[in-house]
């Protein structure tokens, strides 16, 4: 038990992820944050970002955030998020043609996201 | 054919088509409630783990910040009120209007100024009938609001509050919608988002009844101040996301009911005019009869007279 910590992976409009997990990084505005179990009760504000979950099983899940929150508090930690995407969800030809289109109308906050979004893609494919 | 006959059978086939669209519309009102429904749980999970995440930042920091602190002497109240874009929803506008309206009186009786908000067609309407001043409007997505939505609404607002009063900042936040309390009831109420006052961040989530629990000292990051400052925003836009959604599944079911009486009703009439025009047919037979009984009598008589 000590050495697993549930996460709760949370959008505005749904859950998106829930599970145990060993091990979950996540940029906050201060730089990435690695949370392991037993780690100190911590609020954090959240950046536009792949966020890393490894799994109790082996596995790792991908997911990109875009603003945000991660709580963590008695081996529990969430992660809420005004849009969060798994890497498996992620239409990359979209998210590409995203990108682009924010490069030619040089909207920087849509092409941070953008380009979250094709690296948390890339990270699983 | 008599015209009494041809002037029900003309009334009834309207009453048939208008029977049609409003059984049509309230079989589609009825279908939207449920997803409307299962939109509000779905945003039930980033509610109440932001309601958590506030909880232990107010009562884990001394920070102060505008959001949270009562104005010594408020003279400003900012309402947003929540109506539909659409009708044919029975009294659902009119009584989330009139709440508002009840809130307006209560407040300018406080001695404070009123500047509102209104999400929605016929609310907008109301007021820009009556001339009154709105602060800012939004139309176009009462049926079916998503968090860009509530970000587009919550922002303005926001904003307000925290500008200073002298330069036109609003010192409260009520919104006024309609909650979904289960598919036959629907009440208007009216809540003060803004400042947040602690025991109501506590007593608001009514899923939480482990809210007991002793909230453990944080490690903020980058600094409590900073978390607050992204945090507080946040919790009003899941506010008033919560507040569309809900109020999109009460205009579903308050349409839903106008529609089925509307229905209900277009049945009564056709019954009423069948029976009118069935009358009307039996009393055309029965002149028609007796017209030819007449003839045939006076006939008779004629005949009887010239032999």
């Amino acid at each position: 038990m000590a050495a697993e910590l549930h996460v709760e992976l949370v959008a505005a409009d749904r859950s998106v992820w829930s599970g145990e997990a060993t091990l979950v990084v996540a940029r906050t505005t201060s730089g990435d944050i690695g949370v392991m179990p037993g780690h100190q009760p911590l609020l954090g504000v959240l950046e536009s970002g792949p966020v890393t979950i490894r799994t109790t099983d082996g596995g790792t899940v991908l997911a990109a955030v875009h603003g945000g929150f991660i709580s963590f508090a008695d081996d529990k930690l969430s992660l809420l998020a005004e849009i969060a995407e798994l890497a498996e969800e992620i239409d990359v030809a979209r998210a590409e043609r995203a990108l682009e289109r924010a490069k030619s109308e040089t909207d920087a906050s849509a092409e941070r996201r953008a380009e979250v979004r094709l690296v948390a893609a890339a990270g699983k494919h | 054919m008599g015209a009494q006959i041809r002037v029900y059978k003309r009334r009834i086939k309207s009453v048939t088509a208008t029977k049609k669209i409003t059984k049509a519309m309230e079989m589609i009102a009825a279908s939207r409630i449920i997803k409307a429904q299962r939109q509000v749980e779905a945003s039930t999970p980033y509610a109440s783990e932001l309601t958590r995440a506030v909880t232990a930042v107010a009562t884990g920091s001394n920070t102060r910040h505008p959001l949270t602190t009562e104005a010594e002497s408020p003279v400003r109240a900012a309402i947003l009120l929540v109506t539909s874009d659409r009708g044919l929803a029975g009294g659902y506008s009119s009584n989330a209007i009139k709440t508002a309206e009840a809130l307006r009186e209560r407040l300018t009786a406080e001695g404070k100024e009123v500047v509102q908000y209104v999400v929605g067609r016929k609310g907008v309407a109301y007021y820009t009938f009556r001339e009154r001043k709105l602060a800012d409007t939004w139309t176009g997505f009462s049926d079916s609001p998503t968090y860009a939505d509530a970000k587009a609404v919550a922002g303005p607002v926001i904003d307000a509050v925290l500008r200073d009063t002298a330069e036109g900042g609003a010192d409260e936040l009520h919104i006024v919608f309609t909650e979904f309390v289960s598919m036959m009831t629907q009440t208007p109420v009216d809540r003060r988002l803004l400042p947040l006052s602690l025991d109501e961040k506590a007593g608001e989530p009514r899923e939480q009844g482990a809210k007991a629990e002793i909230l453990p000292l944080y490690d903020f990051e980058p600094s409590a101040e900073d978390v607050l400052d992204a945090l507080l925003p946040r919790y009003v836009e899941s506010r008033v996301f919560n507040a569309l959604l809900q109020s999109a599944a009460s205009e579903h079911a308050a349409r839903r009911r106008a529609m089925k009486s509307a229905t209900d009703n277009a049945e009564e009439l056709i019954k009423s005019l069948t029976r009118l025009a069935n009358a009307a047919r039996q009393a055309d037979i029965t002149q028609e009869i007796s017209e030819i009984v007449g003839g045939a009598g006076a006939l008779a008589d004629a005949n009887a007279g010239s032999d």
